[in-house]
């Protein structure tokens, strides 16, 4: 439902705009400013992830209903060499590349539903939303 | 987006103006550590009142400067992060553990007088004090 936003993300300015894009839609969706922080932060590692592995990719953003529920959808797709282990892509620390080893983890700690599919040497989607706590 | 870095006595401050991408916060961390030696300062402040989001890259940098900049002995102080910002850092379980963190500039400059008192005193050869 509603329009969708896509992003290209190949440089590390794409990663500044898709979370800009990302706080300015949570807005429209209502949410506090904490919490546009929050989903700016999660679009921020994502997109992040993109860069580090697959070089480039996209991130698609989108308004979402859900009953009287509002929300945002950030989906990542990249066709870059794949997540060869997802359960410890997951943990909390670990890392392949130089980050902290926060940035899946704690995309999936900041939003409400995270989903990662990925195939080694096809790419990876992942899939998350946030919903804005019922009034 | 560079960040400017003002030199105010022994002190050394870098205000982010605007969101950074992972290379300009890269470039800041470099060109803070140079210019504490080149400078000779004792002290960095830096204010991330304009910082939009502190993400995994954006915590590492600052605590990597801080690091960084303690080994070539300057102590380093964060100030300005935003209620938002702190909101979305406890959610991850970030606390930035040794670093420090004050609420704004004047506070900054502050905690560094402190600072850089203790480790003269600390320099100093003891001697019985004459306050209670």
């Amino acid at each position: 439902m509603g329009e969708e936003l896509r992003l290209p993300i190949a440089a590390d300015v794409d990663v500044v705009e898709a979370r800009q894009q990302g706080r300015a839609l949570a807005a429209v969706a209502g949410f506090s400013s904490g919490e546009q922080t929050v989903i700016a932060a999660a679009i921020s590692e994502i997109a992040r992830n993109i860069l580090m592995y697959a070089k480039k990719g996209e991130i698609i953003l989108s308004l979402v209903q859900n009953g009287d529920r509002q929300g945002v959808s950030v989906v990542a797709i990249d066709q870059g060499p794949g997540i060869p282990d997802i359960e410890r892509a997951m943990q909390y620390g670990y890392s392949t590349s130089h980050g902290v080893g926060a940035g899946l983890p704690g995309a999936k700690r900041l939003m409400d539903e995270f989903e990662v599919d990925s195939v080694v040497g096809r790419g990876t989607t992942i899939t998350m939303a946030k919903w804005r706590r019922a009034i | 987006m560079e960040v400017p870095i003002l030199r105010q006595g022994q002190y050394l401050i870098a205000s982010i103006q605007s969101a950074l991408t992972d290379a300009d916060l890269s470039h800041l961390r470099e060109a803070l550590i140079a210019q504490v030696g080149r400078s000779r300062c004792r002290g960095v402040i830096v204010d991330v009142t304009a910082l939009d989001v502190m993400d995994s890259f954006a915590v590492r940098t600052l605590r990597d400067i801080t690091h960084m900049a303690r080994l070539r002995g300057a102590e380093t102080v964060i100030v300005g992060i935003q209620p938002d910002v702190a909101f979305a850092m406890v959610q991850l379980g970030w606390t930035l553990k040794g670093v420090a963190t004050v609420l704004d500039l004047e506070e900054g400059l502050a905690f560094l007088d402190g600072r850089t008192k203790e480790r003269v005193v600390e320099s100093k050869p003891k001697k019985p004090s004459s306050r209670g």
